[in-house]
């Protein structure tokens, strides 16, 4: 077995025994890399020389006795997380050559805990995709099948663990792109309650809706990384001031009479029966494990699309106003000022990006402010009243993640509504704010993972890892590894 | 002809006297090297947050209950959207639809009436960069130290209607943001601002007139002219049967004009909407209360006072509460006994005169309150006249010494022994033979030269009143 095939936890126990050393686990993960990147193309940047640095570090503390659960863990980031004196592009031309002087609080974290950064994982532009398509420099490649792609926007990040180029992964997601990939790739993947993680050195694409959250081989792992990335931040003010659990207690806790809602709404026309069933036989193994099914309404969910693009592209349209070529990133030059703008900005960003630009910049406008960005927050409020409603009737919900399993390359690219129908079963979670988690839960006949999306109330990520644990540990989906 | 009425409303900006910046650590000293007080969160790098300086909202709250508003217990911040380059963000995070403090009032003292002039709402936000042009080469550089220090807006009802009210109006917030401490007033380096809406009605009208805005008055006197520039300019297209465009307009001290910049058609849409990257601001009742039960006594609760406890004219008052250091000043030297008119005097005259001369603030006098009360005692107890007084206080500004010490050293104590004034009378009587001819014939304004004559002989120090009667007895 090479170390990269390896979990967090498995590899905790070797290290912390002497049995291996950080570097050791990288040599297998670098070797994984050498062996596969040039297929699946996980990476934006791969930083070998300083993931070595880290690694001598990582030996130290553990041979001081002060190792914590990441000590010497090899972590992919996704691209739009600001690391310092390390290139963070968010897979745009626009900051091809940005290198921030500052770092994220969520990597911050990781490096407190003394984690080894194996590289900046791929996305799409901006986090504006559900397939990695849209990023500045190429398209990544599922590692179950190099023709489709990995899903998205952290498709680089999903990629890479279910290649094992490394052990876990940071992602972002605004209306799914940690979800979506996950399911995709057959990983887990977690979005936390919005407020749960800072933001702070996360390159905004929508800033109510993003929120950082991990990738990971297992649910224990994910736990794990939740316990490093969690809490309050000073530099967040819309980080919540809430006191983060343990989250590895929840693991293994029975989830006997727990009550588990099925949203008849997520079980839409055109679904792929093979997600349906996947996620049916999900349904069923929560029952045998004693919980009860329970249908519930989610009644705004036909809206919640339009709702989200609306809102999510307003957003954007101002968030990315910064990058006008003044003051860092990339500058085409012009006659005078408005030409430079024009010209920076047309050349920087790519069409997914300019679209939404432009989508948001309608919906604020003056005259359809009221018709567009009101009018989609009242929506938003029946859309998180609606999870309220349901989750107090039971404890989670249970749906599936994405209507189809990963689709090929260039299948949806040229047909932007067909591609943000894919994200249908995971926007609402994020206009809500409430926490997702989506685990392995099937496969296809073509050999390409499902995943079971689990939904809880805020703040209340424990019974997703504890219900989540409970399925991963009575199924074997979770031990299907990608052949490449 | 038709008669019109001018209506003006002001949107003052006022820099508050934070330590640092509204939403990073940044320090907002004036005068720094250009981008030497900066970090990613005022540059606008990618991924960072503000985080709201609560004191900036403490001298919001504290500004809004000196101008009598009602603060919000739920107010949020607001993005409003353009592309500049001294706006880092592409943005400026300022308030809009939930205002800090709403609904207030001032009072300003014109023709010694007092008048109250509508505040709408003061509003927090965050200021913008510098671009500096004119380099070598075609490009242009930008400063950031000025990104993100707090600004307060104050944003007048469209309650003044001339442009004489309007400074006044100005120099009253001025007063007021001084008095608190929360904004240094300084207008030349742009720590107060003011932005103006002027437009004109036929008197009687209720519906307003198309309106221009002023920008760039940064003194009193520059808001003044440019509003009655403005005033002239839209009167004439009045009269003329022409409309009055909307559009903003820049004064142009050096030519004395008004000049279009940009029209309602090129405006901005700013497309704001509520700012994501900021929680709400709440504002707990205990909190405003702490801060009410702080405030200093203001310009105009001191006015009234000065006028109900010292009998002083309204513009006395007013002029002599416009800055607390003033203020105070005065009040010191009353309570050193001297007599509160008498104080009033001297002080906006020839104290005044005499720091303006040097260029001293009232902090920095030669002379102290009780020394002015002294030589008000020595001029009421007829130890000095007054116009001798007036040399002594400049001999007490420029050495600083007692008042009774001076008159000692150089002999100016007032004559009013008889004898020695009638002497003097008499020699000038003597030597003028042609002027008491002419004015025993008639010309009774030549009293005052013989008293005259009489002064400049005893060096001033004849007692006044004794004088003028024996100058009187001896041309009968």
């Amino acid at each position: 077995m090479k170390l990269n095939e390896l979990t967090i936890s498995e590899l905790r126990k070797l290290l912390d025994t002497g049995e291996i050393k950080p570097s050791e686990i990288l040599d297998d993960v670098y070797s994984r890399i050498d062996e596969v990147e040039g297929r699946v193309k996980a990476y934006i940047t791969v930083t070998r020389d300083n993931a070595y640095a880290m690694a001598d570090n990582a030996e130290r503390v553990i041979a001081s006795g002060a190792a914590t659960a990441l000590t010497g863990i090899p972590v992919a980031v996704k691209d739009n997380m600001c690391t310092k004196g390390v290139l963070t592009t968010c897979a745009s031309k626009m900051l091809a050559n940005f290198v921030p002087p500052y770092e994220s609080t969520v990597t911050r974290k990781l490096a407190e805990q003394n984690y080894i950064l194996t590289g900046k994982a791929n996305m799409d532009e901006f986090a504006m995709g559900s397939s990695t398509e849209n990023s500045g420099f190429h398209t990544t490649r599922n590692p179950w099948d190099l023709e489709r792609i990995p899903g998205g926007s952290s498709g680089g990040s999903a990629a890479a663990v279910a290649a094992d180029e490394c052990i876990a992964a940071i992602g972002s997601d605004t209306g799914g792109s940690i979800r979506q990939p996950a399911s995709m790739c057959g990983v887990v993947g977690l979005k936390p309650t919005y407020g749960r993680v800072s933001r702070y050195g996360l390159v905004a694409f929508a800033s109510s809706l993003d929120q950082i959250g991990p990738l990971t081989k297992n649910v224990r792992d994910a736990a794990l990384m939740m316990n490093a990335i969690s809490g309050h931040d000073p530099l967040d003010s819309t980080s919540a001031p809430v006191t983060v659990p343990d989250f590895t207690a929840a693991l293994g806790q029975d989830i006997k009479g727990m009550k588990i809602g099925i949203p008849k709404e997520y079980f839409v026309p055109g679904m792929d029966h093979e997600v349906e069933d996947a996620v049916r036989t999900a349904i069923r193994n929560l029952e045998a494990l004693g919980a009860f099914p329970v249908e519930v309404s989610l009644p705004h969910t036909e809206y919640a699309i339009a709702t989200y693009y609306v809102l999510a592209t307003s957003e954007a349209s101002s968030n990315l106003a910064r990058y006008d070529g003044v003051k860092y990133g990339f500058r085409a030059e012009g006659r005078d000022l408005l030409d430079m703008y024009k010209n920076t900005r047309a050349q920087g960003f790519g069409p997914e990006v300019k679209r939404r630009i432009m989508l948001g910049t309608y919906a604020l406008s003056s005259g359809y402010y009221d018709a567009y960005y009101k009018k989609g927050q009242q929506v938003r409020t029946l859309i998180k009243q609606d999870f309220d409603n349901a989750l107090r009737e039971v404890d989670v919900i249970v749906t599936p993640t994405a209507p189809t399993p990963a689709f090929k390359i260039g299948e949806k690219a040229t047909d932007p509504l067909r591609m943000y129908l894919s994200d249908i079963c995971t926007i609402s979670v994020n206009l809500a704010g409430a926490p997702a988690l989506v685990l392995p839960c099937g496969s296809t006949h073509a050999g390409l993972p499902v995943g079971l999306q689990i939904i809880g109330r805020h703040f209340d990520e424990e019974s997703l890892l504890k219900v989540a644990y409970a399925y991963e540990q009575n199924t074997e989906w979770h031990t299907r590894r990608a052949q490449l | 002809m038709t008669k019109y009425e001018v209506v003006i409303g002001l949107e003052v900006h006022a820099q508050m006297l934070t330590e640092t910046k509204i939403f990073c650590g940044c320090s907002t000293k004036f005068g720094a090297e250009p981008n030497t007080q900066t970090c990613p969160v005022d540059i606008g790098m990618p991924g960072v947050l503000p985080v709201l300086n609560r004191k900036a909202v403490e001298f919001a709250i504290r500004t809004g209950l000196a101008m009598q508003c009602s603060i919000s217990p739920y107010s949020r911040f607001a993005r409003k959207n353009y592309f500049y380059p001294d706006l880092p963000k592409g943005y400026q995070v300022s308030q809009y639809e939930l205002p800090i403090c709403e609904g207030g009032y001032v009072e300003i003292v014109v023709d010694g009436q007092v008048k109250s002039i509508g505040i709408t709402r003061i509003h927090m936000e965050e200021d913008a960069g510098k671009n500096i042009h004119g380099g070598e080469g075609r490009y242009s550089f930008v400063d950031l130290n000025r990104a993100g220090v707090p600004l307060m807006e104050i944003v007048s009802e469209p309650d003044i209607r001339s442009p004489k009210e309007a400074a006044e109006y100005m120099r009253k917030i001025r007063s007021i943001v001084r008095y608190l401490g929360v904004c240094d007033g300084n207008m030349e380096q742009g720590s107060l601002r003011c932005d103006a809406n002027i437009s004109l009605r036929p008197v009687g009208q209720e519906e307003l007139g198309t309106r221009a805005e002023l920008k760039n008055m940064n003194s009193f006197r520059f808001i003044e002219k440019a509003l009655e520039y403005e005033v002239k300019r839209q009167t004439r297209i009045l009269q003329e049967g022409g409309e009055v465009v909307q559009e903003t307009r820049l004064w142009d001290a050096a030519a004395g004009v008004t000049q279009a910049m940009r029209s309602k058609e090129e405006a901005h849409d700013y497309r704001y909407f509520p700012e994501p990257d900021l929680v709400p601001i709440q504002v707990e009742q205990a909190w405003v209360e702490g801060i009410r039960s702080a405030l200093p006594e203001l310009p105009d609760a001191k006015r009234e006072r000065f006028v109900s406890r010292y009998g002083l004219p309204e513009y006395d008052a007013e002029s002599l509460t416009a800055e607390k250091a003033v203020a105070a000043w005065y009040e010191e030297a009353v309570k050193a006994g001297g007599q509160p008119k008498a104080v009033a005097n001297w002080m906006m005259g020839e104290l005044t005169r005499l720091l303006n001369e040097k260029d001293l603030s009232i902090e920095e006098s030669p002379v102290k309150p009780a020394q002015l009360a002294e030589m008000l005692l020595l001029i009421d107890k007829g130890t000095i006249s007054g116009k001798i007084a007036k040399t002594v206080f400049e001999e007490m500004c420029r050495s600083g010494k007692d008042a009774g010490v001076i008159v000692k050293e150089q002999g100016l104590l007032q004559i009013s022994d008889e004898g020695a004034i009638e002497k003097a009378v008499d020699e000038v009587i003597t030597r003028s033979q042609k002027e008491v001819e002419r004015y025993k014939a008639g010309d009774e304004k030549l009293l005052s030269f013989f008293v005259g004559q009489v002064m400049k002989a005893m060096k001033g120090k004849a007692n006044p009143q004794i004088l003028n009667d024996l100058v009187k007895k001896r041309l009968l």
